[in-house]
């Protein structure tokens, strides 16, 4: 159990959030108490943490306001809810999760890229334990829309646990919402959760 | 300022009762009306306020398509604009020239003219412009005009005030981003000629005091209830992915407190769909009260302009609350 004391008094908003997002972040952190001294930051720090699946308890001493964060207990946060998911992990390590901003690997020739996209996707679907999860982001979304190269490579192993999230933004920008096939659509505070939990980051650009 | 602040200090100015001021101070509207005759009135507002965006000109661009947004929301049409202009030593005169550059591309495809203006030197950059426009005498949608049976229309996706604090924590994508400043540096102008085609009854631009706040200054003008569906609301993208995480301004919780009293939400909506209600607008869009067969041809008419319009709820007659917000009307 490691506690952090995360002082932001004097800190207009947004500080105090982005103070207390990045202290929970830290390896290690079991719990944090946010200090701040005005209303608008007690509420927002309150807000953003128990959204991110925390126990807030907050106590007034001097017009100045504490607030105790804790994981939940019996819930999970997000953080570790990440570490759970892929049920095959091995014990000697988690799976990797993977970052895929692309839908053609590498520069050069757009052809090649493509090529070699399914080919990592193949032996992706192959390895052993699947990675935790798919992060589609720009470009990658086109990977879980329909007419995809790689779906069935998605489908085993979305079958085998792992999490399919393609950025809903990137999938309006498009136009191609209404065209996702595999996995959920998921949004940055998710896809960034997945990125700062306790797994191996690959990214593919 | 506040609703709270604004209302106690405007207590004290004395109200002149005069036949051609047809809107001035008593309705909380968003521009005074003066009838010059029985067929032209002068519209007359300002509006200026400090930088929300890093890039001069764009902001110079929101802050006039702000200003011009008032005249919209009257019915009328922009004729002059003086810019008013606070500015530090300290900045290079540059900044300065691509604020002005923005605010007058704008007034330009309004089709007014800016006819000069007023600078002071002051610590913080401040711009906005006062603008005087002309209407119709019967065609002024003033905040009074909304009718039980009416729809309500809004004009532009809500959440500039959440993804600018979002912009600040460098947590909105670079598409959600460019997304809001192109819906805060448009202007109100489709909007308005579309509900002046189609019989809107009553008008305001949401902008400091939040989609509630300006609504319910509607409610009360015309005596009715403002019914709002949650989930018919346009929202700007990644505006609850920053509201969830905290990013709520200061002036959100300033307009809840001071409308706690008038508003009734549905207890389905998670604390940040409450704070979106509240959530202070930079060159918001406009919203009406309509009858339902105005608002669908405005809402169709707008999509093909690339506006992204939506009918919102309804009007009652007058509640003991002046807005209802529902969760889901469907449900």
């Amino acid at each position: 159990m490691v506690h952090k004391t995360v002082d932001c008094r004097g800190l207009a908003c947004p500080q105090p959030v982005i103070n207390t997002k990045k202290a929970l972040e830290e390896e290690g952190i079991t719990s944090i108490t946010t200090i701040v001294d005005n209303d608008v930051a007690r509420q927002n720090v309150t807000l953003f943490a128990k959204n991110a699946g925390y126990e807030v308890a907050g106590e007034t001493k001097d017009g100045v306001f504490y607030l105790h964060i804790n994981h939940q207990s019996g819930a999970l946060p997000q953080k570790e809810a990440a570490l759970q998911q892929p049920k095959t992990a091995s014990p000697a390590g988690l799976a990797p999760v993977y970052l895929i901003t692309t839908n053609s690997l590498g520069q050069g020739s757009p052809d090649l890229g493509q090529v070699l996209i399914k080919s990592l996707f193949t032996t992706l679907a192959e390895t052993d334990p699947p990675p935790a999860a798919l992060l589609f982001l720009n470009t990658g979304v086109f990977l879980t829309c329909d007419g995809s190269d790689v779906m069935s490579q998605l489908e085993k192993m979305h079958g085998a646990g792992t999490a399919v999230l393609s950025c809903g933004t990137c999938l309006d920008y498009y136009n191609i919402k209404d065209k996702l096939k595999i996995g959920s659509v998921s949004n940055m505070f998710e896809i960034n959760n997945r990125l700062t939990g306790p797994q191996k980051v690959i990214s593919i650009a | 300022m506040g609703p709270h602040t604004l209302s106690q200090v405007l207590r004290h100015i004395p109200i002149l009762n005069d036949p051609r001021l047809l809107v001035g101070l008593d309705t909380s509207d968003d521009a005074a009306v003066y009838k010059l005759s029985d067929d032209q009135a002068l519209i007359q507002t300002v509006d200026f306020f400090t930088p929300m965006v890093d890039d001069p000109y764009l902001y110079g661009q929101i802050a006039a398509a702000n200003a011009l947004s008032d005249i919209y929301a009257m019915g009328g049409k922009p004729l002059l604009a003086l810019n008013i202009v606070c500015f530090p030593d300290c900045l290079p005169h540059t900044v300065l020239e691509e604020i002005l550059r923005g605010g007058a591309e704008k007034v330009k495809e309004a089709g007014g003219i800016i006819a000069g203006g007023h600078t002071v030197r002051d610590a913080e950059p401040k711009y906005g412009l006062s603008v005087t426009g002309l209407a119709k005498p019967g065609q002024i949608t003033a905040n009074t005009g909304a009718r039980a049976g009416d729809v309500l229309v809004l004009t532009k996706p809500l959440g500039t005030g959440i993804i600018i604090n979002g912009i600040k924590a460098k947590l909105v994508s670079e598409a959600a981003a460019s997304e809001a400043a192109r819906s805060m540096s448009a202007l109100n102008k489709p909007a308005s000629e579309a509900m002046l085609r189609h019989g809107a009854g009553a008008c305001t631009d949401i902008t400091g005091f939040g989609l509630l706040g300006h609504a319910s200054e509607m409610a009360e003008a015309s005596g009715v209830t403002l019914e709002i569906d949650f989930s018919a609301l346009p929202l700007l993208p990644e505006t609850m992915d920053m509201a969830r995480m905290g990013l709520i301004p200061g002036g959100a919780y300033n307009n809840r407190e001071y409308l706690r009293d008038r508003v009734k939400l549905d207890e389905k909506l998670k604390p940040e769909e409450q704070m979106l209600l509240f959530d202070p607008q930079t060159s918001g869009g406009l919203l009406l009260s309509i009858p339902a067969p105005g608002a669908e041809k405005v809402v169709g008419e707008l999509a093909e302009q690339g506006v992204r319009a939506a009918i919102i709820g309804r009007v009652l007659p007058r509640e003991e609350k002046l807005i209802r917000v529902l969760a889901d009307a469907r449900c």
